[in-house]
């Protein structure tokens, strides 16, 4: 473990990655406690102070640093409060994913027989085509909500994962000890749980840590095109959304500031992810 | 002596995976090889309560693929396999303990993400030999006895070297109890000074829990240091079997005589440092095994006989068997 963070520590700019990446996490966690404004309570929203510019100092008696939006909410607040819920979204929606994904994966590669083409048959179909059209309709189907929007991302991303899995358990299993634990005799659930699936983990993170990034920017995409949450909670896409109309009058900050949020998050992440395939990856290993 | 372990004419193809695509490229003309490899075929052999049988063979002869089906990890497509009476599988998976197994690759053979103690002690605590709560001081236990410090239980195998790695296989396999102890190639992978090694620690384990193992190995030095009866493998088939010391001094197959002429001697005093014959020819495809005698396009004896017919494996008169028409 020690071992890993110093080769880690060799890449300045995933170095960097991770930090930001666990500020925002920060930041998002303590929204609340470092911001002015609760962005969800519409008694504090006042229309007087919609569409200021960034440093206005609003009927709050406070300065709006990156200004407000359409509803006089504090810019600030609002994208620390997105930032919540994206990341609530994108982690949470990751983890289902991976632990369904993974699942399957092993099963695949692990029983053989009709199940494996089937199971991987419909994995291929399914990273045929593009996630988020099939986000896009499961979220029509199923309706708004935290619960819908997760189970469209996790039916979006599963498939990724269990490639993954799949990938990994085959080539695990063909090892000697997964033979030896066979041979011992273990029970095959045991076989399984301790020995091939932590041996599939490594790869499994790093995409994990990749798709959590896809999925916060797959919820924006749909927030944006107002398939998200709920208007009153607004998400990062949502955000970006609503500023949208004004970005032709000169009001580009309703837009931009959250925009800037999403981008910083998702391209930190994905540094962070790719820094650990490198790692994981014994072909690249000097 | 009893047999403990019985082999009763097994033979094992592997036929190869016929996927989509394969299936694709036959219907539009290609030539797909649906061909069964053949492993090993119509091997008897049985080994006596406490002691070693030594395999030997080239690669790829189909010696581990036999010592898989006799440690039960592997299920013959023809024949029988008894342990003590009783098949050591049953629907495809081992069901008993009574044998076990210390693989070729050391750095292979050990999950590289459990502690070795923990990787020790799994099976006796899985199958209720030990309490759980013993299995902290059985691994060091064990860790002992074959010669690495208790303490080590805590470590995992990636902080280990081969040799190291292999005593901790080799107590992994004994920590189950088992009557039977199949070696596939155990000292393959390990350097010279360290075979040695290994090689008496599993010598002074056998005599002191009376265990009776099959040993293979490619390596006939080392088979003849540790085997009582040595049976040679040539393309999936016994040609040879019988006393350790009879086949090292009178080998009557020609292709355990080209064996043995072919491992490099140190001639000591002269100045020829080393002599030996390699082997002509290379071991035909076991896709295609030559009509007759699957040694003859290498035999130096070979007769129009042996073209035709094969041999089959019959006594001789010291009660070695040999599988040759001109032995």
């Amino acid at each position: 473990m020690a071992g890993f963070w110093r080769e880690y520590r060799e890449n300045w700019v995933a170095v960097i990655a991770l930090a930001v990446v666990s500020l925002v996490v920060a930041a998002a966690l303590a929204a609340p406690l470092i911001t002015p404004q609760d962005p969800y309570d519409l008694a504090n929203l006042n229309l007087m102070d919609a569409r200021r510019p960034p440093g206005f100092v609003g009927s709050g008696g406070y300065a709006h640093w990156l200004g407000t939006d359409a509803q006089g909410r504090d810019l600030y607040s609002a994208i620390l409060y997105g930032l919540r819920i994206s990341l609530q979204m994108g982690i949470a929606a990751g983890a289902v994913a991976l632990a369904i994904g993974a699942a399957l994966g092993i099963l695949a590669a692990n029983a053989g027989g009709k199940i494996e083409p089937a199971i991987m048959r419909v994995v291929d179909l399914q990273l045929s085509f593009p996630a988020i059209l099939l986000a896009l309709v499961l979220v029509a189907v199923l309706g708004q909500g935290r619960v819908p929007l997760i189970i469209a991302l996790v039916t979006a991303q599963y498939a990724y994962f269990a490639r993954t899995a799949y990938g990994a358990a085959t080539a695990e299993r063909q090892k000697d000890y997964v033979e030896a634990a066979r041979a011992t005799p273990l029970p095959g659930r045991r076989v399984v749980l301790r020995h091939l699936l932590p041996n599939c983990l490594p790869p499994l993170i790093v995409v994990g840590t990749v798709q959590v990034a896809n999925a916060i920017a797959l919820e924006a995409t749909l927030s944006f095109l107002g398939l998200g949450l709920p208007p009153t909670e607004p998400s990062l896409g949502m955000l970006i959304a609503n500023g949208f109309q004004y970005m032709m009058s000169g009001r580009t900050w309703i837009s931009v500031y959250p925009g800037i949020a999403l981008i910083i998050l998702i391209v930190a992440i994905n540094v962070v992810g790719d820094q650990l395939r490198d790692q994981f990856n014994p072909r690249l290993r000097r | 002596m009893t047999d403990i372990l019985v082999v009763e004419k097994v033979s094992r193809r592997f036929s190869p995976r016929i996927t989509l695509g394969d299936r694709i490229a036959g219907l539009l003309g290609a030539t797909v090889d649906r061909r069964p490899v053949q492993a090993v075929t119509d091997v008897s052999i049985s080994v006596r309560r406490g002691e070693t049988l030594g395999l030997v063979g080239e690669s790829g002869c189909g010696k581990s693929t036999l010592g898989r089906m006799l440690a039960g990890i592997l299920a013959p497509s023809e024949g029988r396999v008894t342990l003590a009476g009783e098949p050591p599988m049953r629907h495809g998976h081992k069901v008993t303990t009574r044998i076990q197994t210390v693989f070729q690759d050391p750095f292979g053979s050990l999950n590289p993400r459990l502690r070795i103690g923990a990787t020790i002690a799994e099976g006796p605590v899985t199958h209720g030999l030990i309490p759980r709560a013993e299995a902290g001081r059985f691994a060091g236990e064990w860790l002992a006895r074959v010669g690495l410090d208790p303490a080590f239980a805590q470590r995992f195998p990636h902080q280990f070297s081969g040799g190291q790695r292999q005593r901790v296989a080799i107590a992994r396999a004994l920590a189950m109890r088992p009557e039977v102890l199949v070696c596939d190639e155990p000292v393959a992978s390990l350097d010279v000074s360290i075979q040695a090694q290994i090689l008496n620690l599993f010598l002074d384990l056998r005599r002191e829990l009376g265990l009776t193992s099959l040993f293979i190995s490619h390596d006939l030095a080392v088979v003849r240091h540790v085997s009582d009866r040595v049976a040679v493998m040539y393309l999936g088939r016994i040609v040879e079997m019988g006393a350790a010391a009879t086949i090292y001094a009178m080998p009557r197959h020609p292709y355990t005589r080209a064996l043995l002429d072919s491992v490099p001697k140190l001639a000591l005093g002269g100045n020829v440092g080393v002599t030996f014959k390699p082997i002509q020819g290379e071991l035909p495809s076991p896709l295609s095994p030559p009509a007759g005698c699957a040694f003859h396009p290498r035999c130096p004896k070979a007769s129009d006989l042996c073209r035709q017919e094969r041999p089959a494996l019959l006594p001789q008169a010291d009660g070695t068997l040999v599988a040759c028409h001109h032995a």
